[in-house]
């Protein structure tokens, strides 16, 4: 055969910059969620968008978003948390008895309770990774047993009600340090929650700019520089359009504040640790990542003690913003935390997802029961359209993957 | 010969997978009654040849005529052959574990009264055919309880259920012991003389000139000849499997051979699937620096789970002997002790074992030296882009970035990419298993120049391959294996592929 093959190829030319593609598989679900607010913003008449409401969806919604940053994580490893509902019930209730029943100071009680999200993490994680029973039985059965504590804690009431600290996380606003400036025709806004939305905004534009930087410098492949000012100047926009309306009625939630933080320090987890990248090599491609090296059952055990403390972070939010403890908290949480990821982009065979993606998923439900609710439809109508959303959104990512092929 | 002879005759197969071509105009002819064997290297064609006859592969997707009893037949599935009597047995056994005998002998022939299973019919059935093929079984257990053995019987009593005339083994004897394989040769002889024709595929020379009374040898996807067990010889069933001559196919290459790197001893590996069976046993090699080294085997030999249970005990149960690595004795309990000491294994199935098919090019030649690429526990992303970056172009990955997904590229594309993964650990010892498997010819040239750069920079490669050209052209050694045990040592000056299968051939079946 030909052996003019064999010389090594040419050291290739620095890389042109590479062509402008619109990933619609990728962006799919940002396009569907900007549609998606646009339809109720027209149906509502504006009212989606009132500053009060945004702060609504929001706070209603943050337990939902803090366990689909956990839930993304164990579907990206091709696992799956039935039992994330009953874990927000039983460590609301633990947190409850601590701080109502025994009297410990909030932050006591809250550190217990997330401690012992990871116990039951642990617990979970051990029966799927070690023991290597699935994590559908090993969580479903978790589903009921947690759900039994909590009943046989709370027997059939509540407890509350809970200390300021607690209900301030769930419900509260940054208070208002440095007064009130006028927007003209907007009227009064929060300067704090201005300068932090100028912070954020700034931020995201100076790590974007230096990782395009970083990956010309490698001879990378970036978007052309049109389309990288678009981006983050759209980034940007949506943020700032969002701060101000907050700013303009109560400021930030505090729970806005704790959403940041989780979702800045789980999406660098992701794509930036060891141990992130492990998660996506073990759902990838799991004989694969055993033969690499990675320590898979450690990998899941961990994923799911991080599902753990998310939980009980979640049942400590939820049950602060009730002021309450209830033996019902926690109903179906996981059927909206593990939509939510799929929404967002993760694929059913485990390897795909992001945070930010979940988040998304997590906050197009968030629109479609606000905008619903607007409008005074009722809940089983809500119900069915979320279910119909749900089946198109993974229609949609089946149907690109085989087009792709 | 007469036509009237012949049950089957096969003209003029041609069978296309995209651009290869895996079966060259073969002509096959089986005698009625007669045990007829194939024989030929892995991949020469005889599997795809078993496939078109049965209708795996459909009437339409192959050029050429299958007549049987003297008729055309165009098959378009495996139950249109299996109507006229041809029946298949695949090397991997297609029973239900879970199932009774009974229930996986009627499966989709089920004895049934409208609509409802006759069991007491089904299982009288069952019991006429267990006593057909010797089998001394209750027809109500379930296949699990049963060993490999006993499974092959079951299967050919399945194939009696269909009125089988023609009746096709692929590899029989491959899974089984000394004893099993007899008793399943002496039942194949009674069902010949009960006028039931068989073809048998075998790698076991012994026991093909045993059993066989015509033998028909394809090599590269043609028939090199058909021929009387009384004419045969192993010698010339060997070289008519391996008479092709060495092209200029590989890059010059001056060894640098230096000290001892790795030394493996006494050592022997069990099945998982049953701890009994011994798949290596006692195989000891020792590699040496700047030195490629070729292990050889037929299939089943126990190549791939020497390598592997070596790599940190990735295959295999009681395993047992000595990894001198460097003078010094090592244990490598996991395939992270195993890299952390210099070993690599580089898998002969990339897709499964080999690449994270979701992820990019940069993330997969990461992935087995992360942590090398970060600092407490955070990658360093800009060091992580020029090391994938240097791969691609050293080792000319055609892709237009490192961002690419494996998935896109081709095959000799993901197998650089998979070898960049791990060079990027920095080995002593690399494992090559099948490492041009799939791969087009220009590809393949090229990861043989990455092999002797390997070896010119001091490393140890060992090369596990079926093609036997490939192992004279690359090795300056060459281990032979047979059934678990290293039957040779052949060094680069003596080696030919005669002598290499002679000793690959040693030992079966005795």
């Amino acid at each position: 055969m030909s052996v003019k093959t064999a010389a090594p190829a040419p050291a290739q030319a620095p890389a042109a910059p590479r062509r402008f593609r619109f990933n619609l598989r990728q962006s799919g679900i940002y396009v569907a969620f900007a549609l998606i607010v646009v339809l109720f913003t027209v149906i509502t008449d504006g009212a989606l968008l009132e500053p009060q409401n945004i702060s609504n969806i929001i706070v209603q919604n943050s337990y939902i978003l803090i366990l689909a940053v956990g839930m993304i994580l164990v579907i990206i490893a091709g696992h799956i948390d039935l039992s994330a509902g009953s874990v927000v019930a039983v460590t609301g209730a633990l947190c409850a008895v601590l701080t109502v029943q025994s009297g410990l100071p909030w932050f006591v009680a809250v550190l217990i309770t997330l401690a012992a999200g990871a116990l039951i993490g642990a617990w979970q994680g051990y029966w799927v990774a070690y023991f290597g029973i699935p994590a559908f039985i090993v969580t479903l059965a978790g589903m009921l047993v947690f759900r039994a504590l909590t009943l046989s804690v709370l027997g059939n009431q509540g407890i509350g009600p809970f200390p300021q600290e607690i209900r301030t996380l769930s419900n509260g606003f940054v208070s208002g340090y440095f007064g009130n400036v006028g927007l003209g025709p907007l009227g009064g806004a929060d300067l704090l929650s201005l300068l932090v939305g100028l912070g954020v905004v700034a931020g995201v534009v100076v790590t974007q700019w230096k990782a395009r930087a970083g990956r010309i410098g490698y001879g990378q492949a970036v978007d052309p520089m049109w389309v990288f000012v678009l981006k983050v100047a759209g980034a940007g926009l949506v943020v700032m359009a969002v701060v101000v309306q907050l700013a303009r009625f109560r400021n930030l939630p505090w729970v806005l504040v704790l959403l940041a933080v989780l979702v800045l320090g789980y999406s660098l987890v992701a794509n930036r640790t060891v141990f992130g990248r492990r998660i996506y090599a073990v759902g990838g491609n799991l004989q694969a990542a055993t033969l690499s090296g990675v320590n898979v059952k450690s990998v899941t055990f961990w994923i799911f003690v991080n599902m753990g403390v998310l939980g009980a972070l979640a049942g400590v939010v939820f049950a602060g913003r009730l002021n309450q403890a209830g033996p019902t908290a926690g109903f179906n949480f996981e059927l909206d935390a593990i939509a939510a990821a799929f929404i967002g982009g993760a694929a059913v065979q485990g390897g795909v997802g992001k945070v930010v993606g979940a988040i998304t998923g997590g906050l197009i439900m968030a629109v479609i029961n606000n905008g619903m609710s607007l409008i005074g439809a009722q809940s089983e109508k809500v119900m069915l359209v979320k279910g119909l959303v749900l089946l198109a959104a993974v229609a949609y990512d089946v149907w690109t993957k085989r087009r792709s092929r | 010969m007469a036509l009237s002879d012949d049950i089957l005759v096969m003209r003029g197969i041609t069978k296309r997978f995209g651009a290869v071509t895996a079966l060259h105009d073969v002509t096959f002819a089986v005698r009625r009654g007669e045990i007829h064997a194939v024989c030929g290297e892995n991949g020469a064609g005889k599997s795809t040849l078993m496939k078109v006859l049965s209708g795996v592969h459909p009437h339409g997707s192959y050029e050429g005529g299958i007549f049987f009893d003297g008729e055309e037949c165009r098959f378009s599935s495996v139950r249109d052959s299996e109507r006229r009597g041809v029946v298949i047995i695949h090397q991997e056994l297609a029973l239900c574990a879970q199932l009774s005998i009974a229930e996986n002998l009627f499966l989709g022939n089920e004895q049934a009264t409208r609509g409802f299973i006759d069991w007491n019919r089904t299982n009288h059935a069952a019991a006429e055919l267990l006593a057909r093929v010797g089998l001394r079984e209750n027809p109500t257990t379930p296949i699990a309880d049963l060993g490999v053995g006993k499974q092959q019987l079951v299967e050919i009593a399945k194939a009696l259920s269909k009125e089988v005339s023609l009746l096709i083994l692929d590899e029989p004897t491959a899974a089984l012991n000394d004893d099993d394989s007899a008793h399943l040769l002496d039942l194949l002889r009674e069902l010949r003389d009960q006028g039931i024709t068989c073809v048998i595929i075998s790698h076991k020379l012994n026991e093909v000139m045993d059993i066989a009374d015509r033998i028909t040898v394809i090599r590269d996807g043609r028939t090199v000849g058909t021929m009387d067990v009384a004419d045969a010889t192993e010698d010339r069933i060997i070289s008519g499997m391996v008479g092709r001559d060495l092209e200029h196919r590989f890059p010059p290459r001056t060894p640098h051979i230096g000290d001892e790197v790795l030394r493996i001893e006494d050592w022997t590996v069990h099945s998982p699937v049953q701890p009994d069976r011994v798949v290596v046993s006692g195989a000891s090699l020792t590699l040496r620096r700047g030195e490629i080294v070729g292990l050889a085997g037929l299939m089943g030999a126990g190549r791939t789970e020497l390598a592997m249970s070596v790599f940190g005990r990735s295959y295999g149960v009681r395993i047992s002997g000595r990894i001198v690595k460097d003078g010094r004795e090592i244990v490598l309990k996991t395939v992270r002790d195993a890299i952390r000491h210099g070993i690599a294994y580089v898998s002969e199935d990339r897709k499964r074992y080999g690449l994270n098919l979701i992820e990019d090019i940069k993330r997969n030649i990461s992935a087995a030296a992360l942590p090398r690429l970060a600092s407490r526990g955070w990658v360093r992303e800009g060091e992580e882009f020029a090391v994938a970056e240097k791969y691609r172009r050293s080792l000319g990955i055609k892709a237009p970035d490192v961002l690419t997904p494996t998935s896109a590229l081709s095959g000799g594309n993901q197998q650089k990419v998979v070898l960049a993964k791990w060079m990027q650990t920095d080995p002593d010892v690399l494992i090559l298993d099948e490492p041009t498997r799939g791969v087009d010819v220009g590809a393949k040239y090229e990861i043989y120049t990455i092999v002797n750069e390997l070896a010119e920079r001091g490393k140890a490669v060992l090369v596990i391959s079926s093609e036997l050209p490939e192992l004279l052209g690359l090795c300056d050694r060459v281990y032979a294996l047979s059934a678990g045990r290293v039957t040779g040592e052949v060094s680069r000056e003596e080696a030919t592929q005669e002598r290499l299968m002679q000793h690959m051939t040693k030992g079966m079946n005795r």
